[in-house]
C-alpha cells in the first residue's frame, strides 16, 4: 500500500451522540422529557436512592483505583461513566433474576448487595471468585470475553424448565459483539426463546480498539438478524435504563424471550490501570462525553425538582467518604490464602493426584522452617503482582 | 445376561440415567430423531421429551457454554460432541469455564456434566473424524476423562459419570461401537449402589508375567489380542486397561510393572506428550529399580491423522504392539 505524501492518520474520533432512537428520560442538563414507548414513575425515594448507589459507586471505583495505584490490587477495571447503565439495569432486577457480569461490573455487584470488598479481594489476588452465586444471583466475574452469554442462555434454558417467571441478564461490551461465543448465545436464545436480556454496554472502546473496529452497523441492530428486538437507550442515563430493562425483563417474564439493549456510554477512564488511553483516544471526546455525566444529571433533576437539598446531598457524600475508608482498610486487612487453599475444590470429589501434589508442596515447603541449619528460602513469597499486565 | 453393543450398553446407561434423576439432560446435534449419528441416543427423545433430550443449534461452543449454564442452574447436563474433531470450538468454554468454575467458585458452584465424545479412528472416516484429543483435557486440572473398552463398562462408567459431581469427559471408543458383550440383566438397579471410585480404577484384564502393556478405549482389544500371539510365542503379557486417564490409576500401573519389570503404554493418540508420557516419566520414578528395559510407548505419529487409506499405516496394530513388546524384550 503506497502512503500519499504528506497524509497522516486519520484522528479516531467516536460517536458522541446516539441518534434519533436513543431512549432518553433525562437529558444531560437534568430535564425531564418522555419516551412514547418508555416511561416510568419513580417516588422522589426510588430516585434519591438511584442518586445514593450512583455516587456511591463511584467512590468505590475511585477508591480502588487509588488503591491499585499504592500497590494493594494487582489491577482494577474502572467503571467510570458506566454507572448509570449498571445500576439503572440492576435495579430492574427482582432479587430472583439471575446477572451474569464481566470484570467490569462493580455498579451491577453494588445493586445485587455484593459488599466491594469481594471485588477488592479478586483484584488483590485473594481469590478468582469472591462471592457466592446463588446466594447473590450474581454470577462470578467472567474475564474471557463474551463466555457468560452463553451461560446466561444456559441458565434461562434452566429456568424455562423449572417452570419459574424469573429471567437473566447478561454484561458484555461492544468488544465482545465480535466474539463467536455471544453470536452462538443470541441464536440459542432466540431459537430456544429464552428468558434473557442481553445488556451490551456500548462504551466505545475495546481496550484500544474503537467501535467501528467491531461493527459497520449501530450494535442493537444486531439483533433483528437474530430474531429479536434490540433497544438503543442513552447508557448514562439511569432512569431511561430502569425504564427500557424493566421492559425487557418483562417480556422475557412473558414468554416474549430475549432482548438486546445497548446501553450507549462511554469508558471515561483506562481499560484497567495498566492501560493508557492517551495513546489511542482524543481529549476532545472526553470532554464531549463529561457533559453527558450520569450523575450530575440526577443530581440536577434531584435540586431543580425539589426531591433532594444540599443536606442530601452532603449525606451522600459523607456516606460514601465513610465506606471508602471501610474499605481502604478492610482491603489492606486481607490476609493472603494459605498455599493449600490453592488445591481445594479444584474438584468437588477427591482426587489422588491432588492429595499427593498439596502433601508434597506442604512437607517442602515446611523443609525450610522447621530444622535447624535447613536451607533458606531464597525465591519470593507470594505479595501482589505490582508489574503492568498488558492484556487484562 | 443381555449380549449388547457398546453403542447399545450406551444407550442403555442414558436411559437409565434419565429415568434415575430429572435434572439429568441430553445436548447435542442431531440426537433427537435421528438419535445421533451413531444411534446413541436412539429412542430417547420419543420417550423424554424435546425439554430433556435436546437438538441444539449446530454450535459446539454454545453447546457446552449453556450446559455451563444449566449445570449452574442445578441440571446435570449430558452433552454429545459429535465427532472428536469437531470438539476444538468448544475447548474454550471446557477448559476456561467447565473445569475451573468449581474452584473459582470456592466448591459453591457444581459443574455436574459429561461431555460424551466419539474418539479414535479405523471406520474410514474424513478428516476429523478420526482423532485423539483426551490428553488435551487430562492436561487441564478440574476435569475429569474416561475411556470404556467393553459393553459393560460402557454401561456402568456412563452412569457413574453422569452422577459424578465433577465434569466428566467420556471418551467413547468408536470403532469399538459395535463390539458385543455381556451384561447382566439385573445391573440396572445396581449401578446406583456403585463405588464411585471404582469409576477410576484401572482393571487388569489379562494377568501375566513377564511384560505389562497399559493401554485404554480402542486400543484394549488390540492388546488383548497381541497378549494372545504372544503367548504362543512363550510370553505372558499382562494388559491393563486403564479406564480413567485423569486420575489416572498409577498404583495398579506400578504393581503390575513391580512384577513384570517391563510397560509398553499403547494408545492411538501421537505419542508425543501423550498419556503414555506421563506413564513414562511416574513409572521411571516410582518403579526405577523394578525394570528391565525403558518403558517405551506404541501410538500415533506427530503428523495429522492421515487420510483414511493410509489409518491402518497410523494406528498402533497388533505387529505394532507386538514390535514394541520385541523391542522391550530386546534391552
Amino acid at each position: 500500500m503506497t502512503v500519499p505524501k504528506g497524509a497522516t492518520r486519520r484522528e479516531v474520533r467516536v460517536a458522541v451522540d446516539g441518534g434519533p432512537d436513543l431512549v432518553q428520560l433525562l437529558t444531560p442538563e437534568g430535564e425531564r422529557v418522555t419516551h412514547p414507548d418508555y416511561d416510568i414513575e419513580l417516588s422522589a425515594d426510588e430516585l434519591r436512592v438511584l442518586y445514593r448507589d450512583l455516587v456511591l459507586v463511584r467512590r468505590v471505583d475511585v477508591e480502588a483505583t487509588a488503591l491499585q495505584r499504592q500497590g494493594e490490587l494487582g489491577l482494577w477495571p474502572p467503571l467510570q461513566g458506566q454507572e448509570a447503565a449498571q445500576v439503572g439495569s440492576g435495579r430492574a432486577l427482582r432479587p430472583t433474576d439471575f446477572a451474569f457480569p464481566t470484570y467490569r461490573e462493580h455498579g451491577v455487584a453494588w445493586c445485587r448487595g455484593v459488599d466491594p470488598l469481594n471485588l477488592l479481594s479478586l483484584y488483590r489476588g485473594i481469590t478468582n471468585g469472591g462471592w457466592d452465586p446463588d446466594a447473590s444471583h450474581l454470577g462470578l466475574y467472567t474475564i474471557v470475553i463474551g463466555d457468560q452469554c452463553l451461560h446466561a442462555v444456559g441458565y434461562a434454558m434452566g429456568i424455562q424448565r423449572d417452570g419459574t417467571d424469573d429471567a437473566v441478564i447478561v454484561y458484555f461490551g461492544d468488544g465482545a459483539t465480535s466474539q463467536g461465543d455471544v453470536n452462538e448465545s443470541f441464536v440459542f436464545a432466540s431459537v430456544f426463546n429464552t428468558p434473557v436480556v442481553f445488556f451490551c454496554q456500548n462504551n466505545q472502546w475495546a481496550i484500544s480498539e474503537p467501535l467501528e473496529r467491531q461493527t459497520r452497523i449501530p450494535l442493537y441492530r444486531r439483533a433483528s438478524g437474530f430474531g429479536f428486538p434490540g433497544i438503543r437507550v442513552d447508557g448514562n442515563d439511569v432512569l431511561a435504563v430502569l425504564a427500557v430493562t424493566r421492559a425487557a425483563l418483562q417480556a422475557a417474564r412473558d414468554g416474549e424471550g430475549p432482548t438486546l439493549v445497548e446501553a450507549f456510554t462511554y469508558r471515561m477512564g483506562a481499560h484497567t490501570t495498566s492501560d493508557d488511553p492517551t495513546r489511542y483516544r482524543v481529549e476532545a471526546d472526553l470532554e464531549a462525553w463529561k457533559l453527558k455525566d450520569p450523575i450530575e444529571r440526577v443530581k440536577s433533576y434531584l435540586a431543580r425538582s425539589g426531591m433532594a437539598d444540599s443536606a442530601y446531598f452532603a449525606t451522600v457524600e459523607e456516606e460514601s467518604e465513610a465506606l471508602a475508608v471501610r474499605l481502604r482498610r478492610e482491603c489492606r486487612a486481607l490476609a493472603d490464602p494459605s498455599v493449600s487453599s490453592m488445591f481445594d475444590h479444584v474438584y468437588a470429589e477427591p482426587h489422588p493426584l491432588i492429595e499427593e501434589e498439596r502433601e508434597a508442596t506442604l512437607t517442602y515447603l515446611a523443609s525450610f522452617t522447621h530444622h535447624e541449619g535447613g536451607p533458606e528460602r531464597l525465591s519470593g513469597t507470594s505479595t501482589p503482582p505490582t508489574a503492568p499486565v498488558e492484556a487484562f | 445376561m443381555a449380549v449388547v453393543t457398546i453403542a447399545k450398553a450406551l444407550n442403555n446407561a442414558l436411559r437409565a440415567a434419565l429415568e434415575h434423576d430429572p435434572r439429568v439432560l441430553l445436548m447435542g446435534e442431531d440426537i433427537g430423531k435421528l438419535g445421533g449419528v451413531f444411534r446413541i441416543t436412539d429412542g430417547l427423545q420419543k420417550d423424554f421429551g424435546d425439554d430433556r433430550v435436546i437438538d441444539t443449534p449446530l454450535a459446539e461452543s454454545g453447546i457446552i457454554g449453556t450446559a455451563v449454564g444449566l449445570a449452574m442452574r442445578g441440571y446435570r447436563p449430558v452433552c454429545e460432541i459429535q465427532f472428536d474433531g469437531f470438539v476444538y470450538p468448544a475447548f474454550d468454554q471446557i477448559v476456561t469455564q467447565v473445569a475451573k468454575h468449581h474452584a473459582r467458585s470456592a466448591g459453591r458452584t457444581s459443574m455436574a456434566m459429561v461431555i460424551r465424545i466419539p474418539f479414535g479412528g479405523g471406520i474410514g472416516a474424513v478428516e476429523h473424524h478420526s482423532e485423539s484429543p483426551e490428553a488435551y483435557f487430562a492436561h487441564t486440572a478440574g476435569l475429569r476423562v474416561v475411556s470404556p473398552s467393553n459393553p459393560l463398562d460402557a454401561f456402568v462408567m456412563l452412569q457413574q459419570a453422569i452422577a459424578c459431581d465433577d465434569p466428566v469427559v467420556f471418551m467413547e471408543p468408536k470403532r469399538r461401537y459395535w463390539d458385543k458383550g455381556e451384561i447382566p440383566e439385573d445391573l440396572v438397579a445396581a449401578v446406583d449402589a456403585h463405588s464411585r471410585g471404582d469409576l477410576f480404577r484401572a482393571r487388569v484384564v489379562r494377568p501375566g508375567r513377564d511384560l505389562t502393556l497399559a493401554c485404554y478405549g480402542p486400543t484394549v482389544r488390540t492388546c488383548l489380542e497381541a497378549a494372545t500371539v504372544a503367548e504362543g510365542e512363550g510370553r505372558e503379557l499382562e494388559v491393563i486397561d486403564l479406564r480413567s486417564l485423569s486420575p489416572l490409576d498409577f498404583e495398579t500401573v506400578y504393581s503390575s510393572v513391580r512384577r513384570t519389570g517391563r510397560l509398553v503404554v499403547v494408545h492411538e493418540a501421537p505419542v508425543f506428550l501423550g498419556l503414555g508420557s506421563e506413564l513414562a516419566a511416574r513409572v521411571t520414578e516410582r518403579c526405577f529399580y523394578s525394570l528391565e528395559a525403558p518403558v517405551l510407548r506404541v501410538g500415533g505419529f506427530h503428523a495429522p491423522y492421515p487420510p483414511s487409506r493410509l489409518e491402518d499405516d497410523y494406528l498402533p496394530d497388533l505387529d505394532r504392539v507386538l514390535d514394541g513388546v520385541d523391542r522391550s524384550f530386546a534391552t
